[in-house]
């Protein structure tokens, strides 16, 4: 059959909202598209670990350090869902950690931004990860099935970080002086790269229309913006703290709040390696790995002797 | 130009590619651990059900790391691994032959049958 065919017969699977399966025909820019955006995904939830594992130590209390650990966990496991969603795909989970360790694959910016103080442990949860739950929950219906369903397990658990972000900041907000200085401040620190998240302007994103068509994207960058900020300029309230950005205002017309330029000098400058933990981050993954490595081969070696024990003693 | 993936996963795996032999079908990477499919019984009297997988060295890792990675929340009380390449599927090719013919077998269902309302519970 041409590739024309097979391409029609595709879009009319993806149009009709049945989801593409990994033995199904698919275009090789859709596999692509996908195994570049899930890896990403991946390689975020991995190295998302290291700003939040700082805080383990330090955090304030028992309690808080026991839910730390489990948020942590809960990412390593997320990671680990979205490697194996790549993996249908035919690319192997060595690849794509040495594409992560040489810099060639991307992970998301805002892991590139230190945790200076533990009410960022409470903007990341709050901001960081309400960020993260809008493209996700619209990534569930995202017309790859394994994708899809790797979304909708994350999606379950994610929610449980975005409450105990807030109520970090909600218990700061409610402390003395100085608690809530710090819950400002991280507000204030994280605001803008939240945003960033979203990725570039419509008008200046690359992979969006394909991405819309063949439904892997549901909504645009500027869209999930949009609501994020409606979203949070309402939540901001209950803490009694403020947003930092002087234009942020109620818009009758269009109904939603319009809010102020980001810097994209600054968020370009983050994705191309400039950011102010680029490096720190990637050293760690490489380090973790690296040293790692006798714990892969002993394991393989344990596995290899169970197997021709249990051979010997069978023949 | 490549129409299918080298690698076949999540129990999406063509007969011809698996067959239970010992050795691995898959040279994309070597110094990769196996990768073991994962199934959960969510609670006594319901079936195992797909979960996703996972790579291991070998069946007892893949059990421990499916505890830690599929039932954090108390999603199971037991757990099935097998490793992918035991996994034998249907290909998508021969999906209309397969189950086409059970598209015009509609008296099959219970509600094919018109019956008098006083025994229509039945």
């Amino acid at each position: 059959m041409p590739v024309q065919d097979m391409e029609k017969i595709f879009q009319d699977t993806v149009d009709r909202e049945v989801k593409i399966e990994p033995l199904n025909w698919m275009p090789d820019a859709y596999r692509k598209t996908l195994v570049r955006q899930i890896s990403q995904h991946a390689h975020s939830e991995i190295v998302g670990m290291l700003p939040e594992g700082a805080w383990i130590t330090r955090a304030p209390s028992l309690k808080r350090k026991a839910i730390l650990l489990a948020k942590v966990q809960d990412e390593a496991g997320h990671g680990l869902y979205l490697y194996s969603a790549a993996e249908t795909l035919g690319t192997s989970r060595e690849q794509m950690i040495d594409d992560l360790h040489t810099g060639k694959a991307k992970y998301s910016s805002i892991f590139n931004y230190p945790t200076v103080t533990w009410a960022d442990i409470g903007a990341i949860g709050w901001l960081v990860d309400g960020a993260a739950i809008l493209n996700q929950v619209m990534l569930c219906r995202t017309s790859y099935g394994p994708y899809a369903r790797a979304m909708v397990r994350i999606c379950k658990e994610e929610s449980f970080h975005q409450r105990q972000g807030f109520d970090i900041l909600l218990t700061l907000s409610n402390g003395t002086e100085e608690q809530r200085a710090m819950c400002q401040d991280a507000i204030n620190r994280w605001w803008w790269p939240s945003l960033m998240m979203f990725g570039p302007r419509d008008t200046e994103s690359t992979n969006s229309d394909q991405s819309m068509k063949w439904k892997i994207k549901r909504k645009t960058n500027d869209e999930l913006r949009q609501q994020f900020v409606d979203m949070c300029v309402e939540q901001v309230k209950v803490l009694g703290m403020t947003l930092p950005d002087p234009d942020l205002k109620w818009n009758e017309e269009s109904g939603h709040y319009d809010f102020g330029e980001i810097d994209w000098n600054e968020f370009w400058a983050v994705v191309k390696g400039n950011g102010p933990c680029n490096k720190e981050r990637l050293e760690a993954r490489r380090q973790a790995w690296e040293e790692g490595t006798w714990v892969r081969e002993a394991a393989a070696a344990h596995a290899a002797k169970q197997q021709s024990k249990k051979q010997a003693s069978a023949a | 130009m490549n129409t299918f993936p080298r690698r076949f996963f999540y129990g999406d795996i063509p007969g011809d590619n698996t067959g239970g032999d010992s050795t691995p079908t898959s040279t994309a990477a070597a110094t990769d651990w196996p990768l073991w499919e994962i199934f959960i019984r969510s609670k006594q009297g319901l079936d195992h059900k797909h979960v996703g997988s996972l790579h291991a060295a070998d069946a007892r890792m893949a059990i421990e790391n499916a505890r830690d990675v599929y039932t954090r929340r108390l999603e199971g009380v037991s757990i099935w691994v097998v490793e992918s390449r035991y996994i034998h599927a249907s290909s998508p090719d021969e999906a209309d032959s397969l189950y086409e013919p059970a598209a015009d077998k509609i008296y099959r269902h219970p509600t094919f049958y018109q019956l008098p309302d006083e025994v229509n519970h039945m």
